[in-house]
């Protein structure tokens, strides 16, 4: 990727248009790889009702071919794909609807859920993190620590089964479970920043300790923080699957975890390259930012 | 650190706290309930899962109604029926003036037209399977508007009773399969998630008094898979009841509420461990051995502690299985079975006749190897690994070495079906019928579902022959007598050789919400709600049921 | 805070011992199963009551500890390893290495690896020992739990690359080795850990999780995720607290490994 700059330069265009061939690629490879992970692994086209003892031999046999139809792993693709490029993203065997209607009941609640999660973990990792940093007495840091421990050793079930007890949006469930991550990673990030000779040395000029790790610690940690704030959107993304699951939101999460159960090869490809998509896509802007972050410094 | 920030941290992390869920105002004549999956079909004729025929249940009109409670046939659509002396035609007398939900007039081509779609062999219907008795065609005669007779290419046993599970569809309504007959109609469905169901302006039935049927107006379903939550949000009020709960979710609600747990007593269904039979399944010679060994299988089931399953993994809420057929089944099961004692003596005694030796603890077969096999059984289902660990214990007892290993339902389905790269395995069967001969696919040796060695091209063994002939015996007649006897038999043979070890039958355990009226539960599917036409919720909740 | 990191310490190490002498430690074997009292109180007999069985549920707390204890950290350390050394890679290398790189770890984090985990228990034999099974599980989740590091290591890497202490040491004629060992490696450590903390119960849950798979452990052999799975059920913390010895003893160990290498952390 280029350099950001102004001006009648063509090089911003070229790096867009790599930046976009990029991407590309890298969906088509990740639906393609999605598709193989799913289509290999025993329980393809495998149905429960085949067990059902009042179905005649000639129905399971319908079933069976129903369930799994005679097509190879790159023929599929290459349909899916033509279909893709017509604006089809396909029809949900365990459903019985088009993906794309799907999606567009779901995404939206996934994308309010991960963006709570993402707002909610941020403010309250990065501020504990930042408070356990500035801390003089290490109380503050081991109570800190202690929380982020307690929320990243009680399984997600658990937490979503108090939070329907209590009543409490299962959104927040996500925060919960996103916080202690990001926490970790910003506490680590910060605590190297904070002990710098610069910064130290700004310290013994008698500086804030606010004003220290405003201006001093953090944007060194910077770049590292953008990276992490780039993967912390697949982090959200990876834990509304069983979030969603569990509390019962009509996300995408919840598409995906009964897609999987199902095995419904559709889905999961769109799944896959809707994930890979936002995943490329936070992972770049969070480069991006970073380097020109980089660039206004030097 | 400055008081303001740690003001702010305070509050951060109280607000999402102070923030409840807000408790969506539900509409205060709705019944809710969950479902564990979404619905698969909602053509009344291709269901086979119990989401897709919960909703066939609600929306389906029936010419006939099993009356889950009396387990006798009412009329419902049809006001009469007759069966002739062959056992392959029926004739029916239907209502006058009935619509279907959306104002299309009800007639005799209706049940015509649903017939002969049912029974087309390209449509690979379960429901029509049932009927399949022969090969041939079904001819459907309409007499006048309000009569027909429907004519089998063979006798079909019991041939009433099945059309309790065939749902009339309209033959000329412009909304097909949307117009129906039953009680409810679907009116939204939101897929994966719920399911809203109104109440059908144009349903035939009405209470004693003349008042138009259901109470209810509309249902909403919500598809949960999560057993737990499913049991919290019944706590909480958010859902109406719990047609099947497990017996250690029944205990905690009854400790804490105990007016809405149900105990109806002991169910249908069954849960069993069989050994792959299968003679090209890729196992050691000497495995496939001990399998095919009647003397093994038996010692197996001798050194299990049914009683013991009962009381601690199903806390009490289940009984020793004897039959392939449950005891709740009172005609059909034979009484003159007793249960499989619990043995690990006599276990050793039958084993040492095949040339079994216990030695330091283990147990080694003729050739010298160590007796060891892997039970599989399908994750997520406590009780079954439960069972399995409560087995291995029994098991080691007796110095053989059980390994359990819990599989995705999926992966499962293809090791038993598929690939049969499996030594035994611990599953359940889901049971609604009461007469024996719906079982017909799990007992013929050719069948797909006649697991422990399923579609042999002739009975590996003289006793699955015998069987072969009593099951095909029972379904020619309809002489009941007769068809008991040849039952009886098959039951017998079943519990002498053990191809199936049947462990135990569980209850049948619900929760209803004190405000639900007028529920009577069954044993039989759906539990609670095969009235549904009859129940009525109350406003003001608590009291008697 | 040298009194916290003492006590600490000590905590682990008993924790490990009790782990490593379950067999003489235990008051009863994992297995053993008292079907005359399941899911009971605490008593003399059982200190911390029996499960659902009737096993006794210290003995299997201390049975756990062998299993997760000893896995989880090594296939954290091996998430570490390979997230330093891909990220790190990538950041030195920059250009078409780390674009490549960094792709190869968007697709990682984007793909659904539970099928990946269901095709390995098809290829296992279905008799494969629960040990054995338990950690290849703890490897796969090692050898899948890097990619998010490896974006933030490579950042890191990149960044400290270009930074003024390398640049000068790059003109006072340093090789690149050199540099790496005595100002890269050292460097990344706080990433790194941060990284180690957060694997190790995420690890451990994940064990539990892949049990639906057939993966990780087999009954009758605990592990701190079964055991924590346990919890998923909704009265338990209300009527029987004593059940949520699994999570405390898993949060202690947590925080304990944290302080007692909290010095190591903080380097800079």
């Amino acid at each position: 990727m280029g350099t950001l700059s102004l001006g009648p330069d063509p090089r911003p265009m070229i790096s867009l248009l790599k930046f976009a061939a990029r991407i590309l690629v890298i969906l088509t490879l990740g639906g393609f790889l999605g598709a193989t992970l799913v289509r290999l692994a025993p329980g393809y086209g495998v149905d429960q009702e085949e067990l059902d003892f009042r179905l005649s031999s000639s129905s399971i046999q319908f079933l069976r071919q129903a369930d799994s139809p005679n097509v190879s792993l790159f023929t599929f693709y290459a349909r899916y794909m033509l279909g893709l490029l017509h604006g089809n993203l396909g029809y949900s065997r365990n459903l019985q609807e088009p993906v794309r209607q799907l999606l567009a009941e779901r995404l939206p609640e996934t994308l309010k859920s991960v963006t709570l999660a993402l707002v909610l973990g941020w403010m309250a990792g990065l501020s504990l993190a930042m408070a356990a940093a500035l801390a003089r007495n290490g109380l503050l840091s081991a109570a800190a620590s202690l929380l982020a421990s307690i929320m990243l050793c009680i399984p997600a079930a658990v937490l979503a089964l108090l939070f329907v007890d209590a009543q409490l949006p299962g959104r927040l469930v996500l925060a919960l479970i996103v916080f202690p991550k990001i926490f970790q990673y910003a506490r680590s990030l910060l605590n190297r920043s904070v002990a710098l000779p610069h910064v130290l040395l700004a310290h013994a000029r008698g500086a804030g300790g606010l004003r220290i790790l405003l201006c001093h610690a953090l944007p060194v940690a910077g770049p590292q923080l953008l990276a992490l704030a780039g993967v912390s959107v697949s982090m959200a993304f990876a834990a509304a699957i069983p979030v969603e699951a569990l509390c019962d939101l009509p996300g995408i999460g919840q598409l995906a975890w009964q897609a999987a159960l199902g095995r419904d090869l559709v889905v999961l490809v769109n799944l896959t390259m809707i994930v890979t998509l936002v995943t490329v896509l936070a992972n770049s802007a969070a480069e991006l930012a970073s380097r020109a972050s980089r660039g206004g410094e030097t | 650190m400055k008081p303001s920030f740690l003001r702010f941290l305070c509050v951060l992390f109280l607000v999402p706290l102070a923030a409840r869920a807000q408790s969506a105002g539900h509409p205060a004549n709705q019944l809710r309930f969950c479902i564990t999956s979404q619905p698969k079909t909602f053509d009344p004729q291709l269901v086979t899962d119990d989401a897709s025929e919960t909703i066939r249940y609600l929306t389906g009109g029936v010419l006939v109604r099993l009356n889950r409670s009396t387990q006798q046939l009412e009329p419902a659509l049809a006001t009469s029926w007759q069966v002739d002396r062959s056992g392959r035609t029926i004739r029916f007398v239907l209502r006058h003036d009935i619509y279907f939900s959306d104002g299309t007039p009800f007639s005799a081509a209706d049940v015509a037209w649903t017939m002969q779609r049912l029974m087309n062999p390209a449509l690979h219907s379960p429901a029509g399977d049932a009927f399949r008795s022969g090969e041939g065609r079904v001819v459907t005669q309409v007499i006048g508007k309000d009569r027909i007779a429907v004519t089998f290419p063979r006798p079909v046993v019991g041939l009433a009773r099945l059309f309790d599970q065939v749902a009339i569809m309209s033959a000329s309504s412009p909304h097909g399969g949307m117009a129906v007959l039953g009680p409810y109609c679907l009116a939204k469905n939101k897929a994966g998630s719920w399911l809203l169901l109104k109440r059908n302006p144009h349903y035939w039935k009405r209470d004693t008094a003349g008042h138009p049927l259901p109470y209810i107006d509309s249902v909403r379903i919500d598809v949960e898979p999560n057993r737990d939550i499913e049991v919290l949000r019944f706590l909480h009020g958010d859902i109406d009841f719990i047609n099947s709960v497990d017996a250690m979710d029944y205990d905690r609600l009854k400790a804490r509420a105990p007016s809405t747990a149900i105990d109806a007593g002991p169910s249908l269904d069954s849960e069993q461990v069989w050994f792959n039979q299968v003679p090209g399944a890729p196992l050691p010679a000497y495995k496939k051995a001990w399998f095919a060994s009647t003397d093994f299988r038996r010692a197996i089931s001798e050194s299990i502690d049914r009683q013991a399953l009962a009381r601690v993994v199903f806390r009490g809420h289940a009984h020793p299985a004897i039959s392939w057929i449950s005891p709740a089944d009172k005609y059909w099961f034979n009484a003159r079975l007793s249960p499989h004692p619990f043995d690990p003596h006599g276990a050793l005694r039958l084993l040492a006749q095949d040339g079994f030796q216990l030695r330091n603890g283990a147990l080694y077969d003729r050739g010298g190897h160590v007796v060891e096999f892997s039970v599989i059984t399908n994750a997520g289902n406590l009780y079954r690994e439960q069972m399995a660990t409560m087995i291995q214990q029994d098991l080691a007892g007796i110095g053989i070495r059980l390994r359990i290993v819990t599989l995705d339902f999926a992966s499962l389905i293809e090791r038993i079906t598929r690939t049969f790269d499996y030594e035994a395995c611990l599953l359940g069967l889901v049971n609604d019928e009461l007469d024996p001969d719906a079982q017909m696919n799990v007992w013929l040796s050719s069948a797909e579902n006649h697991q422990w060695n399923p579609s042999q091209k002739t009975p590996a063994t003289s006793w699955e022959a015998e069987i072969d002939r009593l099951m095909r015996a029972q379904a020619s007649t309809s002489d009941l007598s007769r068809r008991k006897a040849e039952v009886d038999r098959v039951q017998e043979i079943v519990f002498e050789q053990e191809p199936f070890i049947y462990l135990v039958n569980k209850d049948a355990l619900s929760a209803v919400s004190t405000r639900l009226r007028n529920v009577r539960p069954s044993v039989l599917r759906p539990q609670i709600y095969w009235n549904i036409d009859e129940l009525w919720l109350d406003a003001s909740g608590g009291g008697k049921r | 805070m040298k009194l916290f990191r003492a006590a600490a310490i000590a905590f682990l190490l008993v924790v490990c011992l009790a782990g490593l002498l379950a067999n003489v430690v235990a008051p009863a074997s994992c297995a053993r199963q008292f079907r005359e009292q399941p899911d009971a109180p605490p008593s003399h007999a059982h200190w911390l009551g029996t499960d659902d069985l009737g096993r006794d549920r210290f003995s299997r707390l201390l049975y756990g500890t062998r299993v997760s204890l000893f896995l989880a950290p090594a296939a954290a350390a091996l998430a570490g390893v390979l997230a330093a050394l891909i990220g790190g890679v990538a950041g030195l290398a920059g250009g078409w290495i780390e674009s490549c790189l960094m792709a190869a770890t968007d697709l990682f984090l984007s793909m659904p690896w539970l099928f990946l985990l269901v095709t390995v228990r098809a290829l296992l034999p279905l008799d494969v020992s629960p040990w054995a099974s338990v950690t290849i599980t703890f490897a796969l989740l090692g050898c899948l739990g890097w990619a998010a590091a490896a974006r933030v290591v490579c950042a890191d890497v990149r960044t400290l690359w270009s930074s003024d202490a390398l640049l000068l040491g790059h003109a006072s004629g340093s090789s690149g080795l050199h540099l790496l060992r005595w100002h890269i490696v050292p460097r990344l450590k706080p990433v790194l850990w941060a990284q180690f903390w957060i694997s190790i119960p995420v690890f451990i849950l994940s064990e539990a999780n892949l049990s639906i798979l057939g993966l990780g452990v087999a009954e009758p052999l605990p592990s701190w995720g079964s055991l924590l799975s346990e919890l998923e059920s909704f009265p338990v913390f209300t009527t029987q607290p004593w059940q949520l010895a699994p999570l405390f003893l898993l949060v202690a160990t947590v925080s304990c490994f944290h302080l007692a290498l909290q010095n190591q952390e903080s380097w800079a």
